[in-house]
């Protein structure tokens, strides 16, 4: 009978030798030599602490003197929310149908799939920043921008659930000889429609935040203010748009998250 | 004998009763009065409006062809970008877990602490990457600097509520066994709390890094490094075919990371 | 050898769940504890390790007072207690050598206990008992892809890692099939003799409590009303400890009160 063991090791994630240690040296390397290679003004971030504390001090009290304008932004933030959702989730239901691989043909597919994915790839700021080249400053290039923002996320969402339904209820409807658009109506959107809905909600509300921003390259909304307060080193009257914005965030998000779980 | 249809022929039917037909026409009404009063008093000029796609055309017009003379100088910077997202996910990552572990009722000491993890979590998600941007360049002026706090302090939210959801839903089986053989409070949370754990942090982590990588590119718009600057740089001075290369690199780069994260999730997970 | 006292738990204002219980169990002896749900039997056993805490009452361990203990002390005296639960409440990520091994947690400095770097004593006692309990084999399996008598087998090996004077078993065979259930008993009576252990066992089959343990102490509605040698357990008995509702139990109490 063999001696008992008193040794042991716990047999390690990756279980090849030469794999493991490439890994952990190669994140090891990367990160030294990055971190060392990085532009980084030291005597800069050491003033920083510094500024830091005079910033907090005059963001503290925040300012709500210029409301009006608060209230103004604000309010148009929410108006390119509520038309960037309707016309992104408009346009979403067909790209998403696109989209789908048991739905679309292949060269249609490939097509769907790719506008889903170039509406994802680029930070909504950056598609702001286009827009606004384009159609100039002001909330039409805001809604163009997340309608582009709510396609990326909803078709893609959508096409997922497209792709998940229940064939045999199409099939029904074929056998009974239906055309198409009304298969597609009794078969496939009794499907899809909860979480359409859910997901319309869930947009609008990432549509409120994303609009707070795309303000700041000119597309209109209370970026803009925000923009404007940091460069006149209004930091008080920030700091009032921040908790406005923050405080709108939460309730819209608590009630999204309410009237989802109700439907859901 | 009766027929069936002198026996039970109806001829009314709706799907809905009358209270839900109410209801649904007051949601549609509301929708419709939303999306109203918005298109109404947006200040919009509609003459802008109607330009639009003869606009857009002329503008991919000027971006084509692409101009790739500074690609070099592009393709660094988007390194440099990529450096950003990274390091900042790592530090984000690791400073989230204490958050976390406050804000999971069953492993917070107190309700002090429980709405102190709550609080810092809500915070730093509720604030968008690029504000938290505008207030580190003020402090720490221009620079990698101000991207990096930037994208950690967004990222820890986002992070800690994830994990801090992932606590909660532990199996408390083992911890109530190994409190039960006498470990101190740290060994429970090591063997019976941290495994349990694991996968959803590394599918976070991986998922945070794909989004921080998007988000890094558009730092340099405000001055937090990356190759923000550089696409800034490009449309200020209208040199639409070099924009045009930057875009398509951001493309690639975010193409590229998804396809990494994709690889990572499926070999870890 | 344990020694329970008067030991009272109540819930809230509510009747007590446990009514001033005396228990005392020797060295070496294999005692299972029967009776309906509802009688208390899991809350006695979780009283001991105070994973439940006592209203009132004095549980002594080996000449140590349990219920005052707290923080430090009171970890180092559940070290001494090994307990197996019907859930087996294993890490089910981790493979059964960690599993194993985190019954000593109490002893191990936190280093090691991260790093997995467990000392050479400890690796061979868990191989010997792993070995003697037959899942030696799977010391780098992970735990959740073991079958549930295995995996109740690397519960006892855990608690018993500990070196416990006690062994507390909640409903060990409650969650495994007739054969797996009598091969665990088996084990557990087993174990008692060779290591000198006393074992307490909560247990619903009451034929297994016959066959397999020393004592049976049946309990009912937070009293025990046996406590005899498992021949004695007769049908007279068995109508006592199981027969009846805690309702009717209830109004009897009241009845008895007035």
């Amino acid at each position: 009978m063999s001696a008992t063991p008193d040794t042991w090791r716990k047999p390690p994630f990756i279980a090849n030798p030469v794999i493991r240690w490439a890994v952990y040296l190669g994140a090891l390397g990367y990160f030294l030599w990055v971190g060392a290679t990085m532009p980084i003004d030291w005597n800069r971030v050491a003033d920083g602490i510094g500024r830091a504390g005079r910033i907090f001090g005059g963001a503290f009290p925040p300012s709500f003197e210029r409301s009006g304008l608060l209230i103004d932004g604000f309010l148009e933030s929410l108006k390119i929310a509520i038309l960037a959702t309707t016309g992104g989730v408009l346009l979403s239901i067909p790209i998403a149908f696109m989209a789908a691989r048991n739905v679309a043909p292949m060269p249609i597919y490939y097509l769907g799939r790719f506008v889903i994915i170039v509406a994802r790839s680029f930070h909504p700021v950056i598609v702001a920043i286009i827009f606004v080249k384009a159609v100039g400053f002001g909330p039409f290039a805001g809604v163009l921008t997340l309608v582009v923002y709510s396609v990326g996320f909803v078709a893609k969402m959508l096409a997922e659930r497209i792709e998940e339904i229940d064939f045999g209820q199409v099939e029904a409807m074929r056998a009974a000889g239906a055309p198409f658009f009304s298969t597609i109506f009794y078969a496939v959107f009794p499907q899809i429609m909860p979480r359409q809905i859910g997901l319309t909600i869930y947009q609008l509300d990432s549509n409120l935040r994303a609009s707070a921003v795309v303000g700041i390259v000119g597309a209109g909304g209370i970026g803009a203010t925000l923009a404007n307060a940091f460069g006149r080193y209004d930091y008080d009257f920030a700091l009032a748009i921040t908790i406005v914005i923050v405080g709108v965030i939460l309730i819209s998000e608590g009630i999204s998250g309410q009237i989802r779980k109700r439907i859901g | 004998m009766t027929s069936i249809s002198e026996q039970f022929g109806r001829e009314d039917w709706s799907r809905f009763s009358s209270r839900q037909k109410w209801q649904r026409f007051a949601i549609f009404a509301i929708c419709a009065l939303a999306i109203a009063w918005s298109i109404t008093s947006i200040e919009v000029v509609w003459a802008w409006v109607w330009d639009a796609p003869g606009q857009m055309g002329d503008l991919f017009e000027r971006m084509y062809p692409p101009d790739t003379t500074n690609i070099a100088s592009i393709l660094r910077v988007l390194w440099q970008t990529v450096n950003i997202a990274t390091f900042a996910t790592a530090f984000a990552v690791l400073m989230s877990l204490p958050v976390a572990y406050l804000a999971a009722q069953n492993t917070t000491p107190n309700r002090a602490t429980l709405w102190l993890g709550r609080l810092i979590l809500v915070t730093s998600r509720s604030v968008n990457t690029i504000i938290w941007a505008l207030l580190f360049v003020a402090i720490f002026g221009p620079g990698v600097v101000a991207g990096i706090v930037a994208i950690m302090f967004r990222s820890i939210g986002f992070v800690g509520k994830l994990l801090g959801e992932a606590i909660e839903e532990i199996d408390k089986r083992p911890v109530e066994a190994l409190e039960a053989t006498g470990a101190s409070r740290f060994k429970v949370i090591a063997y019976a709390i941290v495994p349990q754990v694991m996968p959803t942090f590394w599918a976070v982590a991986i998922l945070r890094w794909d989004i921080n990588l998007r988000e890094s590119t558009v730092l340099g718009l405000v001055g937090a490094g990356g190759i923000g600057i550089i696409l800034q740089g490009a449309i200020d001075t209208f040199n639409w075919p070099e924009a045009a290369t930057v875009l398509l690199a951001i493309l690639a780069l975010v193409i590229l990371g998804e396809v990494i994260s994709a690889f990572l999730r499926r070999r870890i997970l | 050898m344990l020694k329970i006292t008067d030991l009272v738990k109540r819930y809230g204002s509510g009747d007590p769940v446990l009514k001033n219980l005396d228990l005392t169990i020797e060295g070496e002896s294999v005692v299972s504890i029967i009776g309906s749900s509802g009688a208390g039997k899991s809350t006695l056993l979780r009283c001991i390790n105070r994973l439940v805490e006592p209203t009132s009452g004095s549980i002594e361990l080996n000449g140590t007072e349990l219920t005052s203990l707290r923080g430090r002390q009171l970890r180092a005296a559940r070290r001494k207690i090994g307990m197996v639960f019907q859930g087996f409440n294993l890490v089910d990520r981790l493979t059964v050598m960690e599993n194993v091994q985190s019954g000593r947690l109490g002893y191990l400095s936190t280093w090691a206990a991260i790093m997995r770097r467990y000392p050479k004593e400890d690796i061979r006692r868990a191989f010997e008992l792993m070995e003697r309990v037959g899942i030696a084999h799977y010391a780098n399996t992970r735990a959740d892809q073991l079958s549930g008598g295995e995996r109740q087998r690397v519960g006892v090996v855990r608690a018993l890692m500990q070196n416990p004077e006690i062994l507390l078993a909640d409903e060990p065979t409650a969650s495994l099939d007739p054969k797996t259930s009598e091969q665990i008993m088996g084990l557990l009576r087993d174990l008692a003799g060779e290591l000198k252990l006393p074992v307490l066992i909560n247990i619903h089959n009451v034929a297994e409590a016959k066959e397999y343990t020393d004592r049976i102490v049946g309990m009912r509605y937070g009293r025990i009303i046996f406590d005899d040698a498992p021949a004695r357990l007769d049908q007279d008995a068995m109508d006592r400890i199981y027969s009846g509702s805690p309702h009717a139990d209830r109004s009897g109490d009241l009845r008895q009160a007035s």
